[in-house]
């Protein structure tokens, strides 16, 4: 069984704030940094993203690494500017409402449970 | 077919307005996604090194059927060691941008994991250029 973006985002309760005409992309793996450089290395095309990082460069590495999604952590205001641009770049930002350890967890113990399911 | 683009020192708000725009371009041809994205990655470390170390600088991108050929100059404080800059981990960012996620010290080795070729060159108190080839 493959998960996208939207049964995610409805199963763990997390809130989509742009992208959403981008929600059928599938979701098969994760990566968590703050560190952008190290999102740039390590992260791999069509991976999620766990971060707390909440400016316009997110976008940015969103869109040149062609990750899935950024999940932002914890209940950080995102400028309605950065937004915009995700929008624009077809980059979906969601956010969790909870801590980084809270949200990698459950995104963990989801996706394993979906690849159990294979 | 060749473009320019200006890369102002300090300006995050730009956020790989160059790299971006580069990877649009090459979109329209044939080239491979994998490709795509080492250009991607390459380019925007670059970007944000003259953006995050420098005052200003220049993206100057040549691209030809199989491969393509990037310069980015500054001028800015140049780097005193290029060996040591290239090491993963080592940065001078300030505290400010480490705040937002740069300063890993990981930028130049992922330039050089995602080029086929880079040269770097840098006069202190001067600024510094880096040249890159990546093939299609
Ligand atoms: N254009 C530049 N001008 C001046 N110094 C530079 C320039 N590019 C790199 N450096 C120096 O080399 C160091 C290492 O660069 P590198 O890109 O690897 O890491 P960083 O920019 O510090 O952090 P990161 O790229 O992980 O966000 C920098 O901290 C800086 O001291
Ligand atoms: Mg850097």
């Amino acid at each position: 069984m493959q998960t996208t973006l939207k049964q995610l985002v409805e199963e763990l309760n997390f809130e989509c704030l742009s992208g959403k005409a981008c929600l059928e992309r599938p979701a098969h793996a994760a990566y968590a940094s703050d560190l952008l450089s190290d999102v740039m290395g390590k992260a791999q095309a069509g991976m999620l993203w766990v971060t707390s990082q909440v400016h316009k460069n997110i976008v940015a590495v969103a869109s040149l690494k062609e990750l899935s999604a950024i999940i932002v952590v914890n209940e950080r205001r995102i400028d309605p500017e950065v937004l915009a641009h995700a929008e624009g770049e077809e980059v979906v930002i969601i956010a969790s409402g909870l801590p980084a350890f809270e949200t990698t967890g459950m995104l963990y113990k989801y996706l394993e449970k979906v690849k159990s399911e294979e | 077919m060749r473009m320019s683009y200006n890369i102002e020192g300090g300006d995050f708000s730009a956020a790989g307005r160059a790299s971006s725009e580069v990877k649009r371009t090459l979109k329209q041809f044939n080239i491979s996604p994998l490709v795509l994205r080492r250009i991607a990655v390459a380019l925007y470390e670059a970007e944000m090194n003259v953006v995050a170390h420098a005052r200003n600088g220049a993206m100057q991108v040549d691209i030809q059927p199989h491969y393509i050929s990037v310069v980015i100059e500054d001028e800015g404080p140049g780097i005193e060691d290029i060996a040591r800059a290239m090491e993963e981990g080592f940065s001078t960012a300030t505290d400010e941008v480490r705040q937002m996620g740069f300063g890993a010290g990981m930028g130049l080795p992922n330039i050089k994991k995602n080029s086929d070729r880079m040269m770097l060159t840098s006069t202190p108190g001067v600024g510094t250029r880096l040249e890159l080839t990546v093939n299609f």
